[in-house]
């Protein structure tokens, strides 16, 4: 399967990031060949079998809706982020 | 396990462990030494036998801490760029527990960058290097841990086994490396990969301290709801009659000492009288292609939250919100990262999901199908972790997919969530190590530690 360059770009971009022009070239040919070798897989008869997505065996676990202490102060979290303000995180303006 | 008493000191345990740990510098093991913290513990833990007081199972142990877990001790990296600055403000489930029981971590052991990779090559702070062979890879993703225990210079450490990552470098160093049953550990605290095949396990040099940390570390937890109901404190070791060999993983692809590992191995349990039978399990050639793509999926998804905006690195290049995202991203990753993030969005988008992410869950059906089957011929099975011992350093990196075949034998483990441990098997003529591994169905976690035995001789290590 050929990946053209807007692909990748396309997939950088629903990836969120920026690549440098010299990785572009780079990953679109280690993308071509990961894809060639995991298209092996259609050679799988999988017709009428499930999809299995856990492997934890449990259906659900239920708890009252309830907010729990969190281990982390709002301060030890706040002191994570580059800049904030008055107890908030800060970014550039959006608008 | 060595731990403090009246005649050892925690102090002398863990000043040793520091010192061993500087003289290994060059191989590049540890991203953090803990030493002001450890010493302050290792001295607490002295007073408090000095006063005759409890002071747990692994008092005074020091201990390697894979760069993935979180700890309040030192910056929790991933050895990744992008989370270079992060200082955690919780500890893992695994730590508390670990330290509870008196284990002091003194050092945090490098990875390949959020957990991607089969040689420690991928980490932002440079390859570790095998624990016999400078010019030789450590393994991955978990080659510092592997190595810290290979030599001598802590008496465990932990890791992290996505698709292999504890398995095959302890294979590659010659030492015990366990990842039990999917649920066994809780993944709290842990820097998410795949969330459905992550797995935390150890690295020992014996299978008796294997399960000391077992006893420990296993059981449900709260904070992760896919932890399993307690079952290995319970266990009870059962008899074991049927050892399996799967014959499609015996061909020339595989490197000629290894299958003599395997033969050897396979020699000596039938001298001990156990019965050996052959498998047949034909979707497990499926499982590599099966494996990248169910994990990047996962890693897509996984790594979206690192934004440059809550923790760790952002880029000062960016003039507005799109750009701290993008640019934050765009340097903060490695090119594998990047890679895998990509697959994964790739086999996720409209247009492939079918063929690919939807395909590759049915065919996950079929491989756990296949071990099912298995287990209701045979006890446990014995194959080879990887197709060769430990490569050279730069061989692979710049070749995805031949690194990705590294995985060929350790990834279906994962897709089924058994529990499988590394045992050690002898070496090559040049002295590399190697390393096999047992198999078994789910929760015979504590029989096949203690089955491990069996397969022990002198030769080994």
């Amino acid at each position: 399967m050929k990946i053209t360059r807007e692909e990748i770009l396309h997939l950088a971009k629903l990836s969120n990031f920026k690549l440098e022009e010299n990785e572009i070239e780079s990953l679109g040919s280690d993308l071509e060949n990961i894809i060639g070798y995991i298209s092996q897989l259609n050679e799988l008869d999988t017709e009428g079998v499930e999809p299995t997505y856990q492997v934890f065996e449990m259906e659900n676990v239920w708890r009252e809706d309830e907010i729990k202490k969190q281990e982390a102060t709002r301060e030890e979290l706040l002191a994570l982020t580059s800049e904030s303000v008055q107890d908030q995180i800060k970014v550039p303006k959006v608008l | 396990m060595k731990i403090a008493d009246k005649t050892t000191s925690a102090v002398s345990l863990v000043k040793e462990a520091l010192e061993k740990a500087k003289k290994y510098e060059n191989k590049n093991i540890f991203v953090f030494l803990n030493e002001e913290n450890a010493l302050k513990r290792a001295k607490e833990i002295d007073e408090k036998i000095a006063r005759g007081e409890e002071v747990g199972r692994l008092a005074g142990v020091p201990y390697a801490l894979k760069d993935n877990f979180l700890s309040k001790e030192g910056r929790t990296t991933a050895s990744a760029h992008i989370l270079e600055p992060f200082e955690a403000p919780i500890n893992s489930t695994t730590v508390k527990k670990l330290e509870n029981e008196g284990a002091i971590m003194i050092g945090r052991a490098n990875l390949d960058a959020f957990a991607h990779g089969s040689s420690t090559e991928n980490s932002y702070f440079g390859p570790t290097k095998n624990a016999k062979d400078d010019e030789r890879v450590a393994g991955g993703s978990s080659g510092g841990s592997a190595v810290s225990v290979a030599l001598d210079i802590v008496q465990f450490a932990t890791g992290t086994d996505t698709g292999g990552s504890i398995r095959q470098p302890a294979s590659f160093n010659g030492i015990y490396g366990f990842k039990p049953t999917y649920g066994t550990i809780s993944r709290y605290g842990v820097v998410a990969m795949a969330s459905s095949t992550d797995c935390i396990g150890f690295f020992t040099k014996s299978t008796e301290d294997m399960d000391l940390l077992m006893e420990i570390c296993s059981g449900q937890d709260e904070n992760d709801l896919t932890t399993l109901p307690d079952y290995y404190i319970k266990s009870e070791v059962k008899k074991v009659q049927k050892i399996g060999i799967i014959k499609d993983f015996d061909n020339e692809k595989v490197a000629p000492e290894i299958r003599n590992a395997l033969k050897n191995k396979v020699e000596l349990l039938k001298s001990k009288g156990y019965e050996i039978v052959d498998l047949e399990m034909p979707a497990l050639k499926y499982a590599l292609a099966v494996y990248y793509i169910v994990v990047p999926a996962e890693v897509a998804s996984n790594l979206s939250r690192y934004d440059g905006i809550r923790y760790g690195f952002r880029s000062e290049e960016a003039k507005n919100l799109d750009e701290i995202f993008a640019k934050s991203r765009g340097e903060g990753f490695m090119s594998e990262n990047k890679r895998r993030i990509m697959i994964g969005n790739f086999v996720l988008s409209s247009g492939f999901y079918d063929a690919y992410y939807l395909k590759a869950q049915k065919a996950r059906t079929k491989i756990i199908e296949e071990y099912n089957n298995a287990f209701s011929k045979v006890d446990f099975i014995l194959t080879p972790v990887s197709p060769n011992p430990a490569f050279k350093l730069g061989e692979k990196v710049n070749d995805p997919v031949s690194m990705y075949l590294e995985d060929v034998m350790s990834v279906p483990i994962n897709l089924a969530g058994v529990p499988s441990l590394t045992v050690p098997a002898g070496k090559t003529e040049e002295g590399l190590p190697l390393g096999l591994q047992l198999v078994g169905p789910r929760r015979s976690d504590k029989t096949l530690l203690s089955f491990a035995n069996e397969l022990k001789e002198e030769s080994d290590v």
